[in-house]
């Protein structure tokens, strides 16, 4: 063990910079980064060992003890919920033989739960050793388990390919694109080069110039306007980065997923033109664990970059240098919030920074960064070469251009839809084929639960804003246990924990919403809740905080009647479940309990 | 020479060194505003919140905040009373915090703000957590069931090497303060004192010393917090 952790951290220059490179690596290498590993690491970092462990601690890719040979990562999210989540749970258990959160004795299988990995419109999807595995059902968990047993190669257990990119020799996967409508920007005509090309002629100013006219704003979800951003960033002094969030968390969010596999180039290219625009001659894909299997094929397609000179030293012979490295995250939403992403890009745990100052004064390395998301950099690239006047030609005033939707839930075509802003919610569900709808949840999550009164209202950024996340929820759905909880149970998991309202109120939260889902809530528990998200909507950090009980105050502002019909018009009604204090007791002893009310 | 800025806090104009953080400059000014993971001269962590005041109409963490010319800040209202006191509420129902029996009490910040914010029984129900006593280091007592996650030793605390002696461990809701027992094993009286001080509450005690000085002479048995602030 010793020789190969060496191995690994020189690999990596004994930077602590580099601490998240180094522990993906002794987990892929050990299948666990165990308390010798952490100490062997420690000391050839010249770190402490707690200083390693809290890295290790945060992600929760990386793990204590080994798991299993065929380690399963089960997607516990929402979606995955409606379309059977708890019977293919189930089946692996029973063919298994152990539970969630369990290792068989041979150590040949783990099982785990995992928040959302992007595959919302292929539920049940899990993670089996990094490989995706979509579509799931009873008999292909039967079958998925015998091979396991049988000893095969993860990559050996299907053969059926998705489309495009997916079938590329360097990903061979089963995950569909499922693009439904593609529109002129991201999705429509690319060739690599040709903005990149126009940029390098153009010159920084009218870059900048160009981007603010287009009046794009950023697309992940917070809708910062991006000339502004790139306009900040250059006017600093010295080494500066790029910085491209793929860290794509959201529940049911997975429009990045598709960019990144079919877009990957105009990635790429966005971030050298950023580069070239603000002055930085580095940048970094920041890309979520969930989607390394895309790893050979974007590392392979940088090398293919740098030979057609597109990236590297004098870019198309213009004197400019730029070079992208891919970082892998490791599982943490918070990572997306883009400060928490740098810290992680350091090696460090995914916890926002407090600010100022912002990243575009001290960001990556302390250094002055732009962090864009995907879609924002592959949406920069077609400003640059059709013009700003084309692409704002394009949505509503305050939105212009196209906005990407990963529309998930009850309806005919989950998938990809490349939009203009301003389409309403009623005219979206014409779009994929929504009919008997109770409700739908914007932007994840961190968005808005909307009725079916407010279906008239445009997605937008003056009205619904959204980073692509759309969750279609059917009549039959039970809102609050289904939902409501789910969310709840997932910002609980998800907060940092370094601020702590938000790590606190949100335990808080989830015990009260459960409360009222077990039919043991009343009214004050109502006014409770509305009460105590406000504290953490004044007093936390980060914005994951903030929006983290909008689960519980959109459902309550939006139906209220779905509260009252499961609240008892009582003054006091104890949180004591006598069943379920004595059930493990009961089980043990094999006695039925006798509880007189 | 550095820029003096002009600010008011709660209608009282104000007057502090341009860059130094808000809650500093009204400590400075004799404005009390409460902190339990803030210290002077150290990287702020922005993480308990306690601290938060309306700048300009925005609420903002007054240990994070640097003060700018005419800023118009709230402190003591009303609302940001309550908050402050659901904070402290909040962080006796999310730990196990027994003060009757606590080595700290009478010096502990966060006994101090319960008694300044008055608090009688806390709004939110009590969460129970199971949490662990680290006791094979040779100076310090870890009593995790006190641990509110202010971060003070983390950034306080360091070896010879600048090696870190705390640090955090999990997220979420299995958050932990956790102890480098080998480099804990090499800490001095004087370091171990200074984690003990350093924590707001009873989570680091320095062992053999916890009830040396007497209850009833304690930092805050005769005065509330933050007093010392107010009376300059």
């Amino acid at each position: 063990m010793k020789e190969k952790i060496i191995y690994i951290t020189n690999a990596y220059g004994n930077d602590s910079g580099r601490l998240m490179d180094i522990l993906l690596d002794v987990q892929k290498a050990f299948g666990c980064v165990s308390c010798e590993a952490v100490g062997l690491i420690a000391s050839e970092l010249k770190i402490s060992e707690v200083d390693v462990v809290q890295t290790r601690s945060f992600y929760h890719f990386f793990t204590k003890e080994p798991v299993g040979k065929y380690a399963v990562y089960m997607n516990n999210s929402v979606v995955s919920g409606f379309f059977g989540m708890k019977e293919i749970a189930d089946e692996f258990e029973k063919q298994a033989g152990i539970k969630f959160g369990q290792k068989t004795a041979d150590g040949l299988i783990s099982l785990h739960y995992t928040a959302c990995i992007g595959m919302s419109d292929q539920e049940p999807a899990a993670l089996i050793n990094s490989v995706a595995f979509t579509e799931l059902n009873r008999e292909k968990v039967r079958q998925l388990v015998a091979a396991m047993r049988e000893g095969k190669a993860v990559e050996a257990m299907f053969n059926q390919y998705g489309d495009g990119v997916n079938a590329h020799p360097l990903v061979k996967s089963m995950v569909k694109n499922n693009i439904r409508k593609t529109g002129k920007v991201t999705l429509g005509e690319y060739t690599p080069g040709k903005g990149l090309a126009k940029a390098l002629g153009m010159g920084s100013k009218a870059i900048i110039q160009e981007m603010k006219d287009s009046n794009l704003r950023g697309r992940g979800g917070a809708g910062f306007p991006t000339g502004m951003k790139w306009d900040f960033c250059s006017r600093e002094n010295g080494d500066k980065y790029v910085l491209c969030n793929a860290d794509e968390g959201e529940p049911s969010t997975f429009k990045d997923r598709v960019l990144l596999t079919e877009r990957t180039a105009m990635i790429f290219e966005g971030m050298a033109i950023a580069g070239y625009a603000i002055g930085a001659k580095e940048g970094v894909l920041y890309l979520r664990q969930e989607y390394v299997y895309l790893k050979k094929y974007t590392e392979n397609l940088l090398a293919e970059l740098r030979n057609k000179n597109l990236l590297g030293k004098n870019i198309l012979g213009k004197g400019f240098d730029f070079d992208i490295r891919v970082q892998f995250g490791a599982g943490a939403y918070v990572c997306g919030e883009e400060s928490a992403l740098i810290e992680s890009a350091e090696g460090k745990r995914g916890e926002p920074r407090n600010r100022p100052p912002f990243p575009v004064q001290k960001g990556y390395k302390n250094k002055p960064t732009i962090i864009n998301n995907v879609e924002t950099f592959c949406s920069a690239v077609k400003i640059i070469e059709e013009g700003a006047a084309w692409y704002k030609a394009m949505g509503i005033p305050e939105s212009a251009g196209t906005k990407l939707l990963s529309i998930s839930g009850d309806c005919k075509a989950p998938g990809i839809y490349e939009i203009e802003w301003g389409m309403t919610i009623s005219e979206m569900f014409e779009m994929v084929g929504a009919t008997e709808v109770q409700a739908v949840q914007v932007a994840g999550p961190s968005g808005i639960c909307i009725p079916p009164s407010q279906f008239n209202r445009k997605i937008a950024i003056e009205d619904l804003p959204t980073g692509g996340s759309m969750i279609v929820i059917g009549k039959h759905r039970d809102i609050l246990k289904e939902v409501v909880l789910n969310f709840m149970e997932f910002f609980e998991d998800e907060s940092c924990g370094s601020c702590v309202t938000c790590r606190s109120f949100n335990m808080i939260l989830r015990k009260q919403i459960e409360k009222v889902v077990e039919g043991h809530g009343i009214k004050t528990d109502i006014d409770n809740m509305i009460a105590w998200s406000e504290i953490i909507r004044k007093t936390t950090r980060c914005g994951l905080g903030q929006t983290s009980s909008n689960p519980i105050t959109t459902t309550i502002k939006n139906f209220r009647e779905l509260y009252d019909k499961r609240v008892k018009d009582v003054d006091y009604q104890s949180d004591f479940d006598m069943h379920k204090a004595v059930a493990e007791s009961c089980e043990v002893v094999g006695r039925i309990p006798n509880i007189h009310e | 020479m550095s820029e003096t800025v002009k600010f008011t806090i709660d209608g009282k104009e104000c007057t502090a060194v341009k860059v130094q953080l808000l809650v500093d400059a009204a400590a400075d000014n004799g404005i009390y505003i409460p902190v339990l993971c803030h210290m002077r001269d150290l990287i702020p962590a922005g993480s308990c919140r306690i601290c938060t005041c309306k700048v300009n109409g925005r609420n903002m963490a007054a240990c994070t905040t640097p003060v700018e010319p005419g800023m118009n800040i709230d402190s003591h209202t009303e609302e940001l009373n309550d908050i402050r006191k659901a904070i402290v509420e909040m962080l006796f129902v999310e730990g196990n915090h027994f003060c009757p029996s606590c080595e700290k009490s009478g010096n502990c910040e966060l006994q101090a703000l319960g008694y300044k914010y008055q608090m009688m029984v806390p709004r939110f129900p009590y969460a129970f957590e199971r949490r662990e006593l680290e006791a094979s280091t040779p100076k310090i007592f870890l009593e995790k069931n006190r641990c509110i996650f202010c971060k003070r030793c983390v950034r306080l605390i360091k070896d010879d090497q600048g090696r870190s002696i705390f640090a955090f461990k999990g997220r979420g809701k299995t958050l932990e303060i956790n102890i480098d027992k080998k480099l804990a094993a090499t800490m001095s009286d004087d370091l171990a004192m200074k984690a003990m001080n350093a924590c707001p509450v009873g989570a680091i005690l320095k062992k053999e010393v916890g009830f040396i000085q007497p209850i009833g002479t304690r930092k805050f048995d005769n005065e509330p917090i933050g007093s010392d602030i107010e009376k300059n």
